[in-house]
């Protein structure tokens, strides 16, 4: 069948399984050249072996949950969005996690995600106690940070590539609530924007929207967004009624592949102007649920139809402290030159933490996301971007990525060459592969 | 308020599952019955780490028929509401070939099904209430050459859900037959299924609870189903027998 990632683009035929049972899930890893698939949110062919994809959907099973801790045992497929529904209600809520709530465990430990609190809470992995691991064998592996810890480092940020996660134990964070109360700012260039994010470090959420159309002194310009956990004293009225903020969002769709054309400059132009202008006027402090604000692009269904039949793909790269501005630079000019528009452009900026995971992507820095649709020059634009990047010692987020070359990667990054090797002394390449891995000689 | 129970037949299908969580999600106490019921461990902690339900296993199989008294007199306590969705849809081929073979499968789709409604329908009867879900099948609406030794067994579960409804219905107690049209589960995983006739055992979940909720006697799932079997229960026998369908 036809798999992709979530930008659509490539789109593979592959062979999918859907095993139910820890023996049938043996039997196709034996088959080799398999990858995991969670659920598909991954933008590029992470997910996708042709030989061999295996969807982990039966495997959506939560174990246990101790509530001295916050430690939630599950399988790999649970999604984020059924632990939110099961244990906000409770007062708990994910210790980290990314822009969508339509990802499973697996995914979220292989791609190590990071969230709008990783300046402080550091990625993923740091609320990962530990995971059962199955080999090419179909052997499980229990993998932490005391027991296997070699393989636990490898697989946090591996990308599927050193087996299938089965099962996970996590540790939630509790909150009183589920409000979140945002600060707003608008930062008039990049300099006000990192200086906004620096001079945030004690917010617990930080991150900034930058209208990648501005030019010249505009370059940069953005919406430098704040959130803290609302506590029970802070919510009256409805608020107070709805503590946990549960309950339907209002939900709009994409039913129908939307043109590429629609997404010319001046249409993001205007949606850019639109969001700077909000933000101007709502300027300040304001309560708002947590699936607003986490997750603003899973209310609008099938999005990434948005951007047409062809497909899109991310760009997203970290930058190191020392060269994150200029690069940055770089890479916005270059990019509001191509014209080629991007409906998002995302700055976050990165903590110190140093966690385990051994291919993780994070690192001390800045990072930047953008999207483009897949058309004449895009991918020209992206080696471009490509280039910037490594001229500034920065690396690429494999989550995002569908087209780089082994060559580039292999740059930017030294620890390639040190995972490609472990992958080969410990028997996982090439029992567990995917597009991506064969195309970036992982 | 005591809360309500549901017991569950055939409980490790991907339909029963599916009316499991939806259940679960309401606040339903579950109790689960399946062949190895054993195997249903993690749905079980599952669905009372979700919703915070008691959930009891139960080793049940509808064929073993002698037992099925006890296996009822034997449960916690008597169910509010029960599902089955016990079903076997064998192989026709084999069916057609092997009296055996088409013997598991009218037994598993009909007689076991059936006997264990009428022992829970007796019991719901004796106290004046609960209800009886069946899952039976449009298959059962008109033999048709690829799966009529399924489709006769569903016929036969579907006469005796509607002669049971119009018999309990006096003593309280109400019966509700499904009849789905495809559905995307184990049963039909690798065929080769229309999409807009294919419904998601989420699906089939929802319109049994609402079902349920409503006492509703006789549902299709996806309603487009009514207009499908309209169609192919129109036909003329002289026309039908010549076509493959
Ligand atoms: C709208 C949107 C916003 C996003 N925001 C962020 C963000 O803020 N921060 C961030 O870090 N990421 C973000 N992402 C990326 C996303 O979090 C990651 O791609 C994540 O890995 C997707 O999880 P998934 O379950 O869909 O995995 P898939 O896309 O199915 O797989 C991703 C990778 O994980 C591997 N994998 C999946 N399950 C298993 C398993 N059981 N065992 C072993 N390997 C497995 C796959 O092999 C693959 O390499 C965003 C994506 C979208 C669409
Ligand atoms: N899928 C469809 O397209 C479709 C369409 C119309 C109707 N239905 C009906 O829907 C119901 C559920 O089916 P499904 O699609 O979810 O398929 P399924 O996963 O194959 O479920 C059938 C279940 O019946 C159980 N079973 C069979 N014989 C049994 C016995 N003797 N004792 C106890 N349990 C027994 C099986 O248990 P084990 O796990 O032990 O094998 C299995 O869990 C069935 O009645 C089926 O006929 C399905």
């Amino acid at each position: 069948m036809k798999l992709s990632g979530w930008g659509r683009y490539p789109v593979l035929e592959a062979r999918l399984g859907a095993p139910r049972d820890l023996d049938a899930l043996g039997e196709h890893v034996r088959a080799g050249a398999a990858i995991a698939r969670g659920n598909g949110r991954s933008y590029g062919d992470s997910a996708v072996s042709p030989d061999n994809t295996v969807h982990m959907r039966h495997f959506h099973h939560m174990l246990a949950f101790d509530p001295t801790t916050g430690q939630l045992v599950a399988e790999a497929g649970v999604l984020l969005a059924d632990v939110i529904a099961a244990f906000l209600p409770r007062g708990w809520f994910p210790a980290v996690t990314p822009g969508t709530k339509f990802v499973t465990l697996g995914g979220m430990i292989a791609a190590d995600v990071h969230g709008k609190n990783h300046h402080r809470d550091g990625s993923f992995a740091s609320c990962v106690d530990w995971i059962d691991l199955m080999d090419a064998t179909g052997r499980l592996h229990r993998c932490s940070r005391d027991e296997n810890a070699e393989l636990f480092g490898w697989t946090l940020g591996g990308m599927g590539l050193t087996g299938i996660i089965l099962r996970a134990a996590i540790r939630l964070r509790p909150v009183e609530t589920g409000w979140i109360r945002q600060t707003t700012k608008s930062a008039p260039s990049l300099e006000a924007a990192m200086a906004a994010l620096e001079a945030s470090d004690e917010a617990t959420y930080s991150v900034a929207w930058i209208d990648c159309l501005g030019t010249g002194a505009q370059l940069g310009r953005s919406l430098v967004m704040l959130g803290e956990h609302a506590t029970r004293q802070e919510l009256s009225g409805p608020q107070a009624a709805n503590p946990f903020a549960m309950g339907p969002r209002r939900r709009l769709s994409v039913p129908v592949d939307a043109p590429a054309a629609l997404l010319n400059g001046l249409t993001v132009r205007a949606f850019n102007a639109l969001y700077y202008w909000k933000g101007t006027r709502g300027a300040g402090t304001r309560l708002v649920g947590w699936d607003g604000y986490f997750y603003p692009l899973d209310g609008i269904l099938g999005w990434n139809r948005i951007y047409g039949r062809r497909g899109f793909v991310q760009f997203q790269c970290a930058l190191p402290p020392d060269t994150a501005e200029a690069g940055l630079r770089a890479l916005l000019r270059t990019t509001s030159q191509a014209g080629a528009g991007s409906f998002l452009a995302v700055l976050k900026r990165f903590g110190t933490a140093d966690g385990p995971g051994q291919f993780s992507f994070p690192m001390p820095g800045y990072t930047l996301a953008l999207d483009f649709p897949v058309r004449a020059g895009t991918e020209r634009l992206m080696d471009r971007l490509d280039a910037i990047t490594l001229e500034h010692d920065g690396r690429f987020y494999l989550a995002k990525d569908a087209r780089m070359s082994a060559r580039t990667l292999e740059q930017s990054d030294p620890r390639t060459a040190i995972f490609r090797a472990g992958r080969a002394r410990m028997g996982m390449r090439p029992a567990f592969a995917s597009a991506q891995s064969e195309r970036l000689d992982l | 308020m005591t809360r309500k129970t549901a017991l569950i037949l055939g409980a490790r299908s991907d339909i029963a599952l599916a009316v499991a969580r939806e259940f679960a999600a309401a606040g339903w106490d579950l109790q689960l019955a399946a062949r190895e019921a054993g195997r249903l461990a993690d749905d079980r902690a599952d669905l009372e780490l979700r919703h915070g339900i008691a959930v009891s296993l139960h080793d049940f199989d509808a064929l073993a028929i002698e037992g099925h008294t006890a296996f009822v007199a034997g449960l916690p306590v008597l169910p509010d509401l029960v599902v089955c969705a016990v079903g076997f849809m064998g192989d026709q081929t084999a069916s057609e070939g092997d009296p055996a073979a088409a013997v598991l499968v009218m037994r598993s789709n009909f007689e076991g099904p059936a006997s264990i409604l009428a022992v829970l329908g007796n019991a719901f009867e004796a106290r004046g209430s609960g209800t009886l879900v069946g899952i039976s099948s449009v298959a059962g609406e008109r033999g048709r050459a690829v799966n009529y030794i399924y489709g006769s067994a569903k016929a036969g579960f579907t006469a005796f859900l509607s002669g049971l409804r119009n018999r309990l219905a006096k003593k309280g107690v109400h019966v509700v037959t499904v009849l789905p049209g495809f559905v995307a589960t184990h049963m039909t995983e690798g065929m080769d299924l229309p999409a807009r006739l294919t419904a998601r055992p989420e699906e089939v979940a929802t319109a049994i609870r609402s079902a349920v909720e409503r006492r509703r006697d006789v549902i299709h799932v996806r309603r487009i189903w009514r207009f499908v079997m309209l169609v192919i229960r129109a036909i003329p026998e002289r026309v039908f027998k010549t076509m493959r369908i």
